[in-house]
This record gives structure tokens, sequence and C-alpha cells, in this order.
């Protein structure tokens, strides 16, 4: 029997949120899911839902494969995950608060002066101002990993721009359409309310000086992201205008749009670029996709950038080690999520260790994303392993690295039937007045047999996620 | 709306008139290259076809003779032709995808739709697509985007500006394949009433897709003041230069009544307006049919920069 956990079943006896789906899968004809499949690919196609993958060429329009294996937990796990990704996205954002400002933690010694002020993302043109509710990261992303029944372990946190939710919301989507009987049998805990959600959290933190309705808008870098769906998406749930830098343009205190009917102020950007393009004349001065003047009107109070500059501090994987110790100083509380146990390459007893235990670890770059430039320690060649190697020895403070974990898996449908593959899980967690999460996330699935990397530029697909109803 | 949502918006349209037009030349030749060899013959015809629509000298440095199969590339599929019909949807999809916000999803359906068909009969055995398959289907989705835009959307500003993309667009379409036959629409030309000028009046009236609301319209003998009037003056045809600017007159109109602010580019419309609504097929013959219509495109040409400027530029006035 395999080492990984397996969500469906425990022993031969199936676990009970996935019973309707073991005899579903069972009498599912190869006809019957072929026709299914390229059904679904259709509705994706014509959605237009594709994902462009970077430094690959290609198909530009390419598609996400979409698993229709659902992943699914009990209203009992969930109960839990729930709270611990709550707890983990009020943590982040009090940490964040607090380094912009008087820096508790690092007066403390919880953490290394130079891990925070010194970290590339750590933003000096966002030092002293606090924005609205102090929230700073208004979507969190955590990126879960399950190994058992109970022991779920965060593998990394996404305070910046966490891409994905157009998927959980689309899977549903598509899921209802063509299995409309599988949502009868079950109750299934709807994640529609998103989009309401996210534009209350924008509202909810409006700037002071807004005075009425605030209007806000998504800030994209253009319909060549590899995310531009979504950003596009996201603007037609909540009725708000998808913009474009040059869309805006700063006018002595606050920030406006170019319409047909002339300028019209905004009040709350979601922007769905890195800190550096947002301004340049604060940040890259060759940034054309900002707006010139937007740091002095954030910074004046003219306007809520979400997420806030510099949020970024909180999810870089030097960082990530202390999260646990964020939840005890700021909320006084226990993490009720686990960390992944980490190396860092940069202290040299960590270090050590990592060259000795390469070919049983995960590496993966501090500022890396996207599942580039990491190394799967047992699913590598000698010669990557020396690269690696090579790599780590000349720039240590650069890597982290990981155990090899056993990551769950759930059944998924392959060539010739349905076989476990590993997967992932991304919630977005919600922050403004309330915190909220939506019964539901992103749950990736890596394709390949035996494949742990399941992120999408990697050839990883997404699967609807279930939450069973109370 | 976004200034920039309103130029996608307008150009959505502009490529999807844009490419009705190339299909219905294609329709045009091919339907004369099933006519017996009279005055030039069938090459000759195709080399008018690729002159109407504007592309000539583009097509012979690149193919050189323009025989059916090459002409049918260029017009359908070549991608670096900017108006063939493949350039146009995709450029449509382009845009629409950019403002997939602002459109029904029946609207987006119709274009993203015909933009995965054009890709797949790309990758199609030529032989299995006849070009009066290629136009059809054009004719079809070009429908299809226009009735769901009908059908679905919302009556507001977006709206509008999609309308007056089709309408300048058309407006400068009819005055272009008029410009290009003008000569055949004189009366001092030798070969009037002879079975070649009946020929060529045809292909313009089919080019327009009017060769039978033409004979619902007037009846009778086909004549060169009764076809001007037509395609110019009638109120009637739906590609009328006057029907055009009717119709960018009135979308200007709801534009500015919606904004409560009124437009250059609205003056300058309702005055071209009034004078079709006096003028006279005599009137033009004495302008010089050729001078009335370079002046006509020039004005189609300036209304699309006043609308550019006053809407779609964004620049703060």
């Amino acid at each position: 029997m395999s080492q990984y956990f397996n969500e469906m079943f425990d022993g031969a006896s199936v676990r009970p949120p996935y019973s309707t789906l073991e005899h579903w899968a069972r009498e599912m004809s190869a006809d019957l899911r072929s026709l299914k499949q390229s059904e679904a690919e259709a509705l994706f196609r014509r959605i237009g839902i594709t994902f462009a993958v970077y430094g690959e060429g290609g198909d530009p329009d390419r598609l996400i494969p979409f698993d229709m294996f659902p992943r699914v937990f009990s209203a009992g796990e969930w109960r839990k995950l729930e709270a611990g990704v709550k707890q983990r996205a009020r943590a982040l954002n009090a940490f964040l608060a607090d380094v912009y400002g008087r820096g508790e933690i690092v007066k403390a010694g919880r953490i290394p002066a130079h891990l925070v002020y010194k970290n590339a993302a750590y933003e000096k043109a966002a030092v002293g101002f606090m924005p609205p509710l102090g929230v700073f990261s208004h979507i969190v992303g955590i990126d879960l990993v399950r190994t058992g029944p109970e022991d779920f372990f965060v593998l990394e946190d996404n305070c910046r721009t966490p891409s994905g939710v157009s998927y959980m919301l689309e899977n549903r989507e598509i899921m209802m359409r063509m299995f409309p009987h599988l949502f009868q049998e079950s109750r299934i805990a709807p994640v529609e309310a998103y989009p309401n959600l996210l534009k209350r959290t924008f509202a909810s933190v409006a700037p002071q000086k807004c005075d009425r309705d605030p209007t806000i808008v998504i800030l994209t870098p253009g319909h060549f992201n590899s995310a531009y769906y979504e950003h596009s998406f996201l603007a037609d749930m909540m009725g708000v205008e998808l913009v474009e830098g040059q869309d805006l343009f700063v006018s002595g205190d606050f920030c406006y749009m170019r319409t047909t009917e002339g300028p019209k102020k905004v009040d709350v950007i979601y922007r769905r670029l890195d800190d550096d393009f947002i301004d340049p004349l604060c940040f890259r001065p060759d940034s054309m996709l900002g707006v010139p003047g937007l740091m002095n009107v954030y910074r004046s109070g003219g306007v809520t950038i979400c997420s806030a500059p510099g949020a970024g501090v909180a999810d870089d994987k030097a960082i990530y080690t202390y999260v646990p110790e964020m939840v005890r100083f700021y909320l006084g509380e226990e993490p009720i999520l686990a960390n992944v146990p980490t190396w860092q390459c940069a202290k040299a007893d960590d270090c050590k260790y990592v060259l000795e235990n390469l070919k049983d670890l995960v590496v993966k770059e501090v500022h890396g994303s996207g599942g580039y430039g990491m190394l799967v320690g047992p699913k590598s060649t000698k010669e990557e392993i020396e690269i690696f190697r090579h790599k780590i020895e000349d720039r240590p403070d650069n890597y982290i690295a990981q155990p090899t974990l056993a990551l769950s898996t759930c059944p998924t449908f392959v060539e010739d039937g349905v076989a476990p593959r590993h997967v992932d899980l991304r919630p977005y967690c919600l922050v403004g007045k309330d915190v909220e999460l939506v019964p539901g996330g992103l749950t990736r699935v890596a394709l390949t047999e035996g494949s742990l990397v399941v992120n999408s530029s990697q050839g990883g697909g997404v699967k609807d996620t279930w939450v069973m109803a109370e | 709306m976004l200034s920039r949502t309103a130029s996608n918006l307008y150009w959505i349209a502009r490529y999807m008139e844009r490419a009705e037009t190339s299909a219905r030349l294609l329709e045009v030749g091919a339907r004369n290259a099933l006519m017996p060899n009279i005055g030039g013959g069938m090459r000759n015809e195709w080399e008018s076809v690729l002159n109407a629509h504007g592309t000539l000298n583009a097509f012979l440095d690149k193919y050189g003779d323009p025989v059916q199969r090459n002409v049918e590339t260029f017009l359908f599929f070549d991608r670096e032709n900017p108006s063939s019909i493949a350039s146009c949807i995709s450029a449509a999809r382009e845009n629409a995808r950019i403002v997939r916000t602002a459109l029904t999803t029946q609207m987006w359906d119709a274009i993203n739709t015909a933009f995965q068909e054009v890709r797949e009969m790309e990758r199609t055995e030529r032989s299995a697509l006849p070009l009066s398959d290629l136009v059809e289907w054009t004719l079809r989705v070009c429908a299809l985007v226009r009735g769901t835009i009908d059908a679905t959307l919302l009556r507001n500003d977006g709206y509008h500006f999609l309308q007056l993309g089709y309408f300048i667009e058309r407006a400068d379409n009819t005055a272009r394949l008029l410009d290009v036959k003008y000569y055949v629409l004189l009366p001092q030309v030798s070969m009037v009433g002879s079975g070649l000028d009946n020929f060529q009046w045809g292909t313009l009236l089919r080019a327009l897709s009017a060769h039978r609301a033409f004979n619902w319209a007037y009846g009778g003998e086909i004549t060169a003041r009764k076809i001007a009037d037509f395609l110019i003056l009638n109120r009637q045809c739906p590609r009328s230069i006057y029907s055009c600017v009717s119709g960018i007159t009135d979308h200007l109109d709801a534009v500015a009544r919606g904004y409560g602010k009124s437009s250059a580019a609205q003056t300058q419309s309702r005055a071209m307006l009034a004078e079709l609504a006096e003028m006279r097929v005599d009137h033009i013959f004495d302008e010089g049919m050729h001078e009335f219509l370079s002046r006509v495109i020039g004005d189609v040409n300036r209304l699309g920069f006043a609308v550019h400027d006053t809407y779609l530029s964004g620049d703060i006035k």
C-alpha cells in the first residue's frame, strides 16, 4: 500500500465525504466520461478561461486541465481549516501593521531585524503610513497540504495578489452544469458569495476622505498578462471597472479614471500588479503599467491600494518560518495550522544539513514562485542535484529547504480510469472590517503519476473543491 | 464608462463590419468567376474585387497573379493582411477579450466561438473548405454577433459606441465600394446599355447585399441614376450613405443625451445628414461622382476622429 494519505479511501472502505462520488465514478462509463470531459473543455474555452504559461511559448490560449473528480472536505475538517486560515491571516496583517509602524516584534527579539528591514520585499515607501483599518493584505491565499487525516501544513502564504480564485468559482459552475444530480444528492456548501464578499471587503477599507459609495476598480497589467481572465472575471462579478495604468491619473490629492464622461474619482484600487510597477515616480521608473504619483495619493489617504504596497514582506519565504511566532505574539493563541519544518540556507548549520541531504529535500528560492527554480530531491537526477548544490553554495541566503512532504492524494480521472494523484489546497481569506472565508478554495492536482509539483505552470491541473454543509 | 472600453467596443464593431465586407466581396468574386469570360474575363474581376477591398497592391506584392485560390487565402486566411477575415475576427476577439466585462455572455460567446472556429479552419484541409462555405460562415457569424448585440446588450453608452463603430465602418465601406466602381455609373461610359455594365452594376449591388432589394425598391430598368440614388440617398437601403450617417447621428445624439453634454462630432454628423437629406442625384452627378465620394470618405473619416477625440481618447478636455 502507498505511503501517501488517500483522501477517499481508509483501507478498503470509503471515507464518508466521498461516499456519493465513489459510486458516481464507478458507474460512469468510459464513453460518458470522455463526453463530459470534452463538454467541460468546450465550456472553459467558450467562457475564455485560458492560462498563458510564462517562458514556454506555445499556445497563449492553453487551458489549465480540469479534472472532474471533486476534492471533498467534511464539515468538521473544514471547521478546523477555516479557524486556522483566519487565524493566520489576522496574524500576518498584524505583523505588517507592526513592521511598518513601531516594529514591536523585532524589538521583542522574536524575529531578526535584518530579515524584516533588509528584506527585498520590505517597502520603505510604506513606512509610517497606516492603511484604513490597519489592513495591508486584504486577500490572503494560504497554500496548504495534507499528509494525514488530521495533518495539515501551510506550505506558503500569499499576501500580495494570490490568483486562481476564478477557477474556484468557474470549476463549481461547470460541475453544477454538468452533474446537477451530484448537487441534489449531496449538500455542498456554495462558494458563489465570494465576489460579493470581496466587494464588501474593499468597500470597508475605503479611505476616510471618501464620503459616498466608494468607487472600486481592479488595476490589471493588461490583457497579455496570464491572469487577465481572472481580472476581468472578478471585475465583472463585482460590477466594477477593470482598468490599466493608462486609464488612471493623479490630479491634486486624488486618483481619477478616464471615462467617456470625463474624469471619475477612484477610491479603492485592487491592484493585480507588483509593488515595483504601481508608480514609476516611486518605484521602477521604466514601468509603463502603473500610475505616476499614485503613492503620494495613497500616503495622503486619497485612495486605498489593495493589497497595500509592502504587503509582500509577510509572505516572503524567509519570514514564513516565523509566522507561528506571529500568531503567538500578536494574538496570544497557539497556531492551529502548522508550518512545514524549514531550513534556512542562510544559517550555516541549516545550510550544512541541506547540502548533506539534498536528495531527500525540496529546495526553493526565497523569492521564487510558480514552481520555478525549485529542486525536488527525490525526483531529481544526480546532475540536477549537483547543479543545485553549486547554486546553494554560491548564494546560500537565496534558498530554503523543506522535507519532501507525503502530499495526500485524491482520486483523479486518468487515461484508463481513476487513480490517486497528489493535491494541495489554496483557500482565499478576505480581510477587511471582517475576516471571511468562503467554504472552498482551489485544489491543484499534479496530473503526472508520482509528481508532487501541482503548479499550473508545471503541468498541474485543477479540481472543484467541495465542503460538505453541516 | 472607461474611454478605453468604449474604444474597444467601437473597434469590435468596425472589425466585424469589415470582415463582413470582405466576405461579400469574396462572394462577388466567386460569382463572377462563374460568368462567361467577357470584358477582360474573371482575372480582371478578382483584381477589381481586391481593388474595392483596398488591398490590391499588397496582394500583388505577395502573391503576384490574382488567381482565385490566392485571393481566397489573402482575403480569408492571411494574418499578414490586416483586413482579412481571419485578422478581423481575431482583432475583434482580442478587443472583446479586453472588455469582456462590458459584453453579455452571449455576445462574447458569439465572438469567441467565431474565433475558435477560425482557428479550427486554419487547421483544416483547404479542399474541405469551399469558398461558398467560407463566405456563408462569415456572414452567419457576423449576423450572429449583431444579433446578440441587438437581443442581449443593455442600451447604455457601450451599445451606442458599438453602433457608432458599425455605422462609421459601413459608411466608409459603401463610399469606397462605390468609388472603386464609380466609372461604371458614369453616363458617358461607352458601354452603357451593353451586357457588361449591367453585369458590373449587378456586381456593385451584390457587393452591398442590395441586389434584390434594389429591384423591390425601384423595379424596371436598371440605370446608373437609380443605383446611385439607391446606394447614396435612399432612406430604406440599410447600407446607403444616408442610412449610415443617419445611424451615426442617432447614436451620437443618444450618447450626448445620456451624458447631458453635446459634442463636436454631433454637430458634424448633423450637418452631413442635413446635406444628404436635401440632396438629389443630379447634384451628385453635377459635382462629379468621384469628387462627391471623396468628400464623403473625408467627412466620415473626420467624424471618426471627432468621436475618438471626444469619447475614446480619454484626454481631459
